[in-house]
């Protein structure tokens, strides 16, 4: 008697999966995967509207539903087919191109959606700066218009990707005569200049994730800018939504994320058990669980068409266990947990828990609730959006040439 | 190393489990609607308050309207046995609505917990009974025992009397502390003897003492039950009436979590709604940073709370015994911190009011509290999956 109300149901997508199917064979017999130059076949697969079938047709896609994708992904793995990394380009796919889409002109989107989705080219993101972490608004880079070309000055932090990139999303201050909020511009920079200098960010873990980007008479044509001058603040928030969305993250097995090491410790050093620690890794595994059904629910309520504030709580949940079980997890260890790994200065293609030891785990958590909004942020939003709670008294009002800094 | 080293992820049972569904289906929410509409209209707050300092601490007229009209006592049964054949699911989503009110009528206690004990035993006389709403049941265990192990049988078999049918028994012994035991005329008594069984005993029957408990919580009072030679009938006997007992316990803990679920959701719900109207300072106390946050983390808890509340009911609908264990291992454990948390989160944010006896902060206090404790505590739940997860205690000594 009980229906899901999860699922596709009706004939539409049952026969666009059909449908995408036999495109897709159509297409590897067109471009055989063992012959075909990755990056042509790639090209051609933009074409041919099979890249994100989400999207518009004429820009990789067809218009149709989001979960349509995995069929396509599949079919084309299964042939082989040359893939173009989306690891390597987390914040061109997951926020470059959704902004794009959602605020670019037909020619920008014409112009850079295609090298963005086969990879040629990396994407990265301007946004914090060392004056503005969680009061993103009140940023000092400075972009001034001379004709069809902006000059811009100032600096960036905690940009990941920034030394491989090629463009950036970047949000400057054009009127600081205006309020905050409204005297922002959003423009996307050619990183491969010589105003742009990209520095490494050395952090607690010892290794270099992020960037520095210092920006010293930096060119950017007026065709680049994204949005109307003064749109900024707008088209910032578009962004940072689908970093939120992808914050949901993917479906996960039990023992699928930080306790997974906790636990085989656990299991496979009883020596390592007191009756403390054991009372904290049942909370630890339980709430870790707890939270992975969460998690379920959540993809269940977007796949359903309900989708709730519940992904506010996620990262908010996540971070906290990452920390608490990073940190179970060292002190389980006892004497070994005075032992590091590796202090040395690398760069890693992007944060990776595993692979290094309990320490790493340890430290690299604490910036989960920096990273991506602060978890007193999160609450602010929370207890604003979700619960309508007041918001905070406003001592930031008035021209932001003239605020205390 | 003396013990296992094979690092094993707890699976659960044979092969892969069911995947869950975690969200409300659409008879489930048309079910609440019809749930909540009376319960707001017979189980105000202020009724429910009144209610705590009368004799009749149970309201039988709400229950008569619930299990009749509604027909929420046969919620479970099979509708070859009169009932609704409905799933847990929906009786899940019925305990939170009861725990949004506080609402003192025995559904858990009749229509889960002694319901799931026949249906266990398949005892099909009584559970006609029970879902025609002619009577009301209680399983015989104190309130506090969960799932993890049998609660021992304080009661025994005594010798026939001259003069008794044949197939009668006669119990003797006590049980303290039972749930939902006050407004039932049918008691399920696990006792001990030749054999361990499972048997019913009618209340009107005599033997029976009902001694209501001056209780934690006032919405749910519990009673300590003695039998003198009271007159039974053998429901299910040895390993049968052991595995009734079991899925019983197991029933009511995973239940009771919505109804946490339901608690602390409203508890929750009713403090937004206050700081929101509540000035000091010439300013709503919720626009404070202190507030906002912790109720910025109530609200994630009883985010999660709902989905393993759900996950544990959606389990229980199925037939997967270990997987159904560790969930509503999780969610009993989980929702009684929850509820307990906004419970207390209630009392502290509406300030002075929120500890006088004329506001009902304090039974949403109370309840929580005895619900935190019934079933099994947080605790007990958490060590079960030291088993259940494979996250052995250290060795004795150790």
């Amino acid at each position: 008697m009980l229906t899901s109300d999860t699922g596709l149901t009706g004939q539409g997508p049952a026969a666009d999966a059909d449908g995408l199917r036999a495109q897709v064979a159509e297409f590897l017999t067109a471009h055989d995967p063992k012959s075909t130059e990755p990056l042509e076949f790639l090209r051609a697969r933009f074409d041919a509207g099979l890249a994100w079938v989400h999207y518009p047709a004429g820009l990789g896609g067809q218009g149709l539903p989001r979960s349509l994708q995995t069929i396509v992904d599949r079919e084309f793995e299964a042939a082989g087919s040359p893939s173009n990394h989306p690891e390597r380009n987390g914040i061109g796919l997951g926020m470059a191109a959704p902004t794009i889409l959602a605020h670019g002109t037909p020619e920008q989107k014409e112009r850079w959606l295609r090298p963005l989705w086969t990879g040629e080219e990396i994407w990265c993101q301007l946004f914090s700066e060392p004056g503005a972490g969680s009061d993103l608004a009140g940023l000092a880079t400075r972009a001034v218009r001379d004709g069809d070309e902006w000059t811009v000055n100032g600096q960036k932090v905690w940009t990941s990707s920034a030394h491989m990139a090629s463009r950036a999303l970047l949000v400057a201050r054009t009127n600081p005569d205006l309020p905050k909020h409204e005297g922002l511009t959003y423009f996307a920079l050619d990183m491969r200049q010589p105003g742009v200098e990209v520095r490494p960010l050395r952090q607690a873990t010892g290794e270099a994730e992020f960037n520095e980007v210092f920006m010293t008479d930096a060119k950017i044509p007026d065709a680049d800018r994204i949005g109307d001058v003064g749109q900024g603040w707008t088209v910032s928030m578009a962004t940072l939504m689908n970093e939120r969305v992808s914050i949901g993250g993917n479906a996960l097995p039990r023992e699928g994320g930080m306790i997974a090491s906790a636990a085989r410790t656990w299991r496979d050093h009883p020596e390592l058990r007191t009756p403390g620690l054991h009372d904290r890794i049942l909370r630890l595994w339980a709430d870790a669980e707890v939270a992975r059904i969460a998690g379920s629910r959540l993809r269940q309520q977007l796949a359903a068409g309900q989708p709730g504030p519940e992904g506010s709580a996620a990262k908010l949940v996540f971070a906290r266990l990452n920390q608490e079980i990073s940190e179970f997890e060292v002190e389980l260890a006892g004497a070994d947990g005075l032992r590091y790994d590796d202090w040395t200065m690398r760069r890693p293609e992007g944060a990776n828990f595993f692979g290094r030891n309990p320490g790493f785990r340890f430290l690299r958590a604490k910036g989960n609730s920096i990273e991506g909004g602060t978890s007193e942020i999160l609450r602010n939003i929370v207890s604003e959006r979700v619960l309508g709670l007041p918001k905070e008294a406003r001592m930031d009002t008035g021209p932001w040439k003239d605020l205390p800094r | 190393m003396s013990e296992a080293t094979v690092t094993r992820v707890p699976a659960a049972g044979p092969g892969r489990p069911q995947p869950l569904d975690l969200l409300y289906g659409e008879t489930e929410n048309e079910l609440r609607a019809a749930v909540r509409s009376v319960l707001e209209d017979k189980a105000a707050w202020p009724d429910v308050l009144a209610r705590t300092e009368t004799a009749e601490t149970y309201d039988s007229a709400l229950w008569h309207t619930l299990a009749a009209d509604i027909g929420l006592a046969g919620l479970l049964i099979p509708e070859e046995h009169g009932g609704a054949g409905a799933s847990y699911r929906e009786a899940a989503v019925v305990a939170e609505e009861i725990g949004r009110a506080i609402a003192p009528v025995p559904f858990l206690g009749s229509a889960v917990v002694a319901t799931t004990a026949l249906l266990s035993a398949g005892d099909a006389g009584l559970l006609a009974e029970l879902a025609s709403g002619a009577v009301t049941a209680a399983l015989a265990v104190p309130f506090a025992a969960g799932p993890a192990s049998l609660p021992a049988a304080t009661v025994r078999i005594e010798a026939s009397r001259p003069g008794d049918e044949a197939g009668t028994y006669r119990l003797s012994g006590q049980v303290p502390g039972v749930a939902d035991a006050l407004p039932a005329g049918l008691l399920l008594v696990p006792a001990d003897g030749v054999p361990y069984g499972l048997y019913a005993v009618r209340v009107s029957g005599g033997g029976v003492g009902t001694t209501p408990v001056v209780s934690l919580d006032q919405t749910r009072q519990l009673a300590d039950l003695t039998f003198d030679g009271a007159l039974a009938r053998q429901v299910a006997a040895g390993t049968q009436a052991e595995a009734a007992v079991r899925a019983a316990l197991l029933a009511g803990a995973g239940v009771l979590a919505s109804e946490q679920f339901g608690l602390a959701d409203r508890a929750l719900e009713l403090t937004v709604a206050y700081v929101r109207e509540r000035r000091q300072f010439a300013r709503p106390v919720g626009g404070f940073q202190a507030i906002k946050h912790r109720l910025a983390d109530l609200w994630v808890a009883v985010s999660q709370a709902r989905a393993v509340a759900r996950a544990a009911a959606d389990r229980l609908s199925q037939q997967n015994e270990a997987e159904t264990e560790l969930t509503v291992a999780l969610a009993k454990a989980a929702c009684s911190d929850t509820a307990l948390k906004a419970a207390q989160e209630m009392v502290q944010l509406h300030g002075g009011i929120g500890f006088t006896w004329e506001h009902p902060a304090h039974l949403f206090l109370k309840r929580a509290k005895a619900d935190s404790i019934g079933f099994g505590t947080a605790d007990a739940h958490r060590a079960s999956l030291a088993r259940l997860a494979n996250l052995p205690a250290p060795a004795a000594g150790a």
